[in-house]
């Protein structure tokens, strides 16, 4: 479990984050929602420590992330896997490079160790026999499915993704989402979902927090979200007149 | 503080020696052509100029040589090799972090708990150190080179007379004060433009921003260094 208490964060004088407080389950797709520019990528930042908080502490499993330095907090780097909003996959590397990559820097497994859990990890992400591949050579969606892979490949039990379906067709966002949803599940991940495509928050979030003007305003699952009267999340969930008739449509189902 | 991480100990010293390996063929192998064109030319211009210049019957022959060898040693293969070699390779280093920085490779790097900036740039230094004073001899051995060729072919000297005028007056010292000059300012290069490249914010302009301003900042680093290891070393 992922815990966030009391977090500001500030960038030259301008609060972006004010007085955070979540919980990011085990086991579960926990969802961070908002709109653009309200401090989601901010937080999950500040969680992972590419940025550090002004004031707060930053739980994993109780050990306070925050207050460790060097290697203690780079020990609890390297059970976490990040999946970037633009891949983050490195160019001059194919496809099986990649996903060996943090084996090959943080573990000692041999070549052949190596080659064969990229091998899994491919095949995970249905993309077995696409080894050779450079990012260059791949669709957004597969270049998303190979920085999961590599995201994977240290087995992590925190798994962040930052905006895994931007840029990608409806289909293909499907695809992602629900290879968020499996291995969350299988391997039991804390995993953590920046997003605010509202597809994937009905489709797979199992605890939503929705952050409006750098402040938790509401937090609550999948049917929470349905049948809220929060205002500010109604206003943004249900921003358009097709999603309000949606939301009518699963008030219905739910009932 | 960057230089303090930097110098921190690789996670792996079988990934950093086969990334060293990457970078000395990057920065040094890839940098002989035009060390060679430079130098060669520079040194017959040198030379040439020298030997236009020469209109008093009391100044001897062989001073072209002597003149030649001393405005290699001294300045030309360290200083404005290396100014030169700031602009190709300092591009090259602030292009390619900045872009890894823009396209969040090192945020990537740095969530999987690596540190990007031993692993990214530490191979780069301690190529740079170690290939630069080699690339300074061979560009010294170039440029005579060069001279004699301008010479012979122009008929302003002869061999003998040449090779006469490069062993005259000569001092270990030079060359020692050249290689100094050729570490630091591989320190210079790689340091200055290392240090915009993983600094850059935004997108692709601002990696060409960050380019341009390391190679700019390097040049001037390097020109000031060379007037302080000058009056340190040889005054």
């Amino acid at each position: 479990m992922i815990e966030v208490v009391n977090i500001n964060k500030s960038f030259n004088g301008t609060l972006v984050l004010d007085d955070i407080t979540a919980k990011f389950d085990t086991g579960k797709v926990n969802m961070i929602i908002g709109q653009s520019g309200q401090g989601k990528s901010v937080l999950a930042k500040c969680i992972v420590g590419l940025h550090e908080v002004d004031e707060g502490s930053i739980l994993y499993d109780g050990r306070n992330f925050s207050e460790l330095e060097g290697n203690e907090r780079r020990d609890i780097r390297k059970e976490i896997g990040m999946l970037f909003q633009g891949s983050a996959l490195f160019d001059s590397m194919t496809a099986e490079q990649n996903v060996m990559f943090p084996l090959s820097m943080l573990t000692n497994m041999s070549k052949k160790e190596m080659q064969e859990r990229a091998n899994f990890c491919l095949d995970r992400v249905n993309l077995s026999g696409k080894n050779k591949l450079l990012p260059a050579e791949c669709s957004g969606g597969m270049q998303k499915r190979i920085a999961i892979a590599r995201a994977i490949s240290m087995k992590p039990k925190y798994l962040f993704c930052d905006e895994p379906n931007s840029g990608l067709d409806p289909k293909t966002s499907i695809v992602i989402d629900n290879l968020i949803r499996e291995i969350t599940y299988e391997y039991g991940i804390t995993t953590v979902v920046i997003t605010h495509d509202m597809n994937s928050v009905i489709e797979i979030g199992d605890n939503i927090v929705f952050i409006d003007q750098g402040r938790n305003c509401w937090s609550g699952d999948r049917n929470a979200i349905i049948t809220t009267d929060n205002p500010a999340i109604n206003n943004f969930v249900y921003a358009s007149e097709f999603m309000k008739d949606i939301k009518t449509v699963l008030q219905g189902k739910l009932k | 503080m960057m230089l303090r991480i930097i110098f921190s100990r690789p996670e792996k010293m079988r990934i950093f020696r086969y990334r060293l390996m990457n970078e000395i063929e990057l920065i040094g192998l890839k940098s002989l052509p035009i060390v060679v064109l430079i130098s060669v030319f520079m040194g017959g211009v040198i030379a040439l100029q020298t030997a236009a210049n020469m209109d008093s019957p009391l100044l001897p022959e062989y001073t072209i040589g002597y003149i030649t060898r001393s405005s290699t040693i001294l300045e030309f293969s360290p200083t404005i090799l290396s100014l030169i070699l700031a602009g190709k390779i300092g591009s090259n280093i602030a292009s390619e972090i900045g872009t890894m920085r823009v396209t969040e490779q090192i945020d990537a790097l740095e969530t999987m708990g690596i540190n990007s900036l031993t692993y990214l740039v530490l191979p780069k230094i301690v190529a740079a150190v170690l290939f630069f004073p080699l690339i300074l001899v061979f560009s010294i051995v170039l440029s005579l080179v060069g001279g004699w060729l301008a010479l012979v072919s122009s008929g302003l000297s002869n061999t003998e007379t040449y090779i006469f005028g490069l062993r005259s007056f000569y001092l270990d010292s030079d060359i020692v004060y050249a290689l100094v000059k050729s570490e630091v300012f591989a320190f210079v290069i790689v340091t200055i433009s290392s240090f915009y490249g993983y600094y850059t914010k935004g997108g692709a302009l601002d990696v060409g921003r960050s380019s341009t301003q390391a190679v700019v900042i390097s040049s001037v680093v390097i020109l000031i260094c060379n007037f302080f290891l000058t009056q340190m070393i040889l005054l």
